[in-house]
């Protein structure tokens, strides 16, 4: 289980409260899907909760299975299982893609105590993963996400993903700029990893995607708060008529 | 409220500290054999140098040319235009001999040879078979350890302080007629080779340290291939300096005849000890028509501890002569080590269409100092010459490129690409990049490209966030930026050197 309590964070940079009190339960196997006008802090929740440098808790607890995971780095807080899919993906020159996901996959088995993949056992498991989301071993070789178009840097990423098998799963704005099958490849990729002992969190602009992922409750956040939640409904009404009249 | 600032501040110094302590220690080839010695009396003079040339029993043109070179040393002065600021060296202060003893008569079996010898191979990873052969054993054969299990050939020269140990795979070079071998040795039985060669791509008078290597230089190794022939292994050697207050001054003479190749690469590693060492080594190439040579540098020398105590000081002075026509030379070299280094391998393009490369990694962290480069003499016509450097700078380092591009007002159609990448990691560092490129013929093109960067926290956050530990994750995105230059060394060794880059930059981050 995933717990968000009255979570409160500053930027430390510019010393600015963005995210300001926020409470969320994620139980194992529900989706969550994140609505919210530009601006809100829903990034910064994404990178407050996988561990980034710079993001200040100033007060509440952010819990994995009723453990505090603050004091836990983020390469710790990955190996423990939470993923983050970028809304931007970094690209990385002179190191390739493939043996850039070798390394994780093989610094969390090695960091929960099992035996690393050798390269060839590695590439049978990747290459069967790279199928189901219609990646080639072409962009496998290249350097990381370096001069990938937005689509392929996405799909780039839910295949980081299903590599890795994480338990808690954010994803940030990842159906932006992807085209109609891209978008259901991607939402294809993202319910067959639906389980019982895994959980998404989906940050997204658009009720399309969540008609190919079906959330069990949608959040509207604005101004660093979440201001309402219910059913999927709520991300027609949103489509519908925009953010304007929740916030009043 | 002014107490509790300064515990914190007190609490990251203390961080810093911590690792950079951390790095002091990884310093894996730090340590020194003990090894009964043979000097020779501490000091420069004629009475040494004659000492030197009649240790190596040479010949007497020899000992003539190291004394012409000798005499005209002690009128010149050191350089001091490069970036680089370093204690006075007292060269009155050094010995310029030392060999082990053990050397003298050659023991039956491993079990004669100083164990401490044998222990400092094993150190630097040469196989057995390859160990007793280095050791002297009578009767030894090398290479079988490596034949039996597949693995790639790699003949070694080893030169133990001043002297050169022995080499391995000699008889089956010589089937080819290739020569491997000390230039010792050469001098002794290939004299001809040698005289024609020697100093006519590095002269004796041309710079301070050089005409210092030529008067007192011990060994190093000589390398012939004839007409025609590609070498079919590695061709390796290990310096390494162990004894203390010894300069090393080791002299390396490779000439490829025509349409020969062969790819050489040495590799250096010295003792952690608290004064400085001076390593002033002089590498000559003769490239003929349709030659390629392949020269590799792995430069690990002691780089000093974490407050800039010790470390071996690199002076040195590296050629080739592309003579022939369609002649290629290719150097490649991942600095990571000593306290100071200046070197600018170079490549004097005089054989029409002559083709020149360096690819370049150099690592400074700590206090270390480098100010290293290249020179591209294009002289023929249709030259290419193409250079490709990446400097990455830690802690209090400071980084120098230093690259000279000179086209000939004959070398017409010619071509020149410098591509000039600096990391800095932290703010206490600095990289510098100072391009002279001089243009003297219209038809020629010369392009620069330049940038400078720092280790991305977005990058290294990206890397966190799958697992990757900090540590591990700089030292991929280190490789990554050296991709380039790592990728131009032997297979067999590219390996090590990404590992070795990774080493020498631990604890640099965070
Ligand atoms: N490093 C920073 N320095 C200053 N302000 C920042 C920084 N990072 C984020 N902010 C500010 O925090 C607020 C929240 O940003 P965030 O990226 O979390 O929004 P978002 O909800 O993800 O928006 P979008 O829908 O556009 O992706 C914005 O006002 C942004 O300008
Ligand atoms: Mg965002």
């Amino acid at each position: 289980m995933f717990e968000i309590q009255n979570l409160h964070v500053n930027i430390s940079e510019v010393d600015k409260k963005i995210i300001d009190g926020i409470n969320l339960k994620i139980n194992p196997g529900e989706v969550h899907a994140i609505m919210g006008p530009n601006g809100s802090g829903k990034s910064t929740l994404s990178y407050t909760l996988s561990g980034k440098d710079g993001y200040q808790v100033i007060n509440g607890d952010i819990k994995l299975d009723d453990e505090s995971i603050l004091e836990l780095e983020a390469d710790e807080r990955a190996a423990k299982g939470i993923f983050l899919a970028f809304q931007y993906p970094i690209e990385i020159p002179g190191v390739g893609n493939l043996s850039f996901m070798r390394t994780a996959l093989n610094s969390q088995r090695k960091y929960n105590g099992n035996s690393e993949l050798n390269p060839a056992e590695f590439l049978k498991v990747l290459k069967e993963k790279a199928n189901n989301l219609n990646i080639d071993m072409e962009m496998l070789k290249r350097p990381l996400n370096v001069g990938f178009s937005g689509g392929e840097k996405k799909r780039n990423e839910i295949l980081q993903m299903a590599l890795l098998e994480p338990r808690f799963c954010v994803l940030d704005e990842t159906d932006s700029g992807l085209d109609v099958d891209a978008m259901k490849q991607v939402s294809n990729g993202v319910n067959s990893l639906r389980s019982d002992n895994r959980s998404f969190l989906i940050i997204t602009h658009y009720q399309r995607l969540l008609n190919y992922i079906k959330p069990d409750f949608v959040h509207i956040m604005a101004k660093g708060k979440i201001i309402k939640t219910a059913g999927p409904e709520l991300a027609i009404e949103v489509e519908e008529h925009g953010y304007t009249h929740l916030l009043t | 409220m002014s107490e509790i600032k300064l515990e914190a501040k007190e609490g990251i110094d203390q961080d810093t500290v911590e690792s950079v302590k951390l790095l002091g220690e990884k310093y894996k080839y730090g340590f020194s054999t003990d090894i009964d010695m043979d000097y020779a009396p501490k000091g420069l003079s004629e009475e040494i140098v004659k000492l030197i040339s009649e240790k190596n029993s040479e010949p007497i043109w020899m000992l003539n040319w190291r004394l012409e070179a000798y005499r005209r040393w002690i009128k010149m002065s050191e350089p001091n235009w490069p970036m680089l600021r370093y204690k006075n060296i007292d060269y009155n202060e050094q010995y310029y001999y030392a060999k082990p003893k053990s050397l003298k008569k050659r023991p039956k079996s491993l079990s004669e040879v100083e164990p401490a010898l044998l222990e400092t191979y094993a150190k630097l990873g040469i196989p057995l078979k390859e160990q007793e052969f280095l050791a002297g054993v009578v009767g030894s054969k090398d290479g079988e350890d490596r034949k039996e299990n597949n693995s790639p050939k790699v003949a070694v020269d080893a030169v133990f302080d001043s002297v050169s140990v022995g080499t391995t795979f000699k008889e089956e070079l010589e089937k080819l007629g290739i020569i491997f071998c000390s230039i010792s040795e050469a001098i002794r039985s290939h004299p001809d080779l040698v005289k024609k060669y020697i100093g006519t791509v590095v002269p004796r008078t041309d710079n301070y340290f050089a005409t210092l290597n030529s008067a007192v230089f011990s060994d190093g190794s000589f390398v012939y291939i004839p007409e025609g022939v590609r070498c079919p292994m590695e061709l390796s050697t290990y310096f390494r300096i162990n004894a203390e207050n010894t300069g090393q001054f080791e002299r390396t003479l490779i000439i490829a005849d025509k349409g020969s190749y062969v790819s050489y690469l040495e590799g250096c590693t010295a003792p952690m000890r608290d004064t400085n060492q001076l390593h002033a080594a002089v590498v000559e190439l003769v490239v003929l028509d349709d030659a390629n040579i392949k020269y590799s540098t792995v430069q690990n020398w002691y780089p000093g501890d974490e407050n800039g105590k010790g470390g071996i000081y690199n002076f040195v002075t590296k050629r080739a002569d592309c003579r022939g026509k369609n002649s290629k030379v290719m150097w490649t070299q991942i600095e990571t080590g000593s306290a100071v280094t200046w070197k600018y391998p170079s490549c004097i393009l005089r054989g029409e269409n002559s083709q020149g490369e360096f690819y370049s990694v150099a690592i400074a962290n700590n206090y270390q100092q480098a100010d290293t480069g290249t020179k591209m003499i294009h002289l023929g016509k249709g030259t290419r010459s193409r250079i490709v450097s990446k400097g990455i700078s830690a802690g209090k380092a400071q980084n120098t490129y230093r690259g000279l591009v000179n086209i000939h007002p004959k070398a017409s159609n010619s071509r020149n690409f410098t591509q000039c990448d600096s990391l800095l990691i932290g703010n206490k560092c600095g990289a510098h990049t100072v391009p002279y490129i001089e243009n003297k013929n219209n038809s020629s093109r010369t392009e620069h490209e330049a940038t400078t960067s720092k280790i991305d926290d977005d990058q290294l956050f990206y890397c966190l966030q799958r697992g990757i530990n900090e540590e591990d994750a700089v030292a991929l995105i280190i490789n990554g930026f050296c991709k380039d230059v790592l990728q131009a060394l032997p297979m067999e060794f590219a390996l090590e050197a990404q590992k070795l880059v990774a080493i020498s930059l631990e604890g640099s981050v965070g």
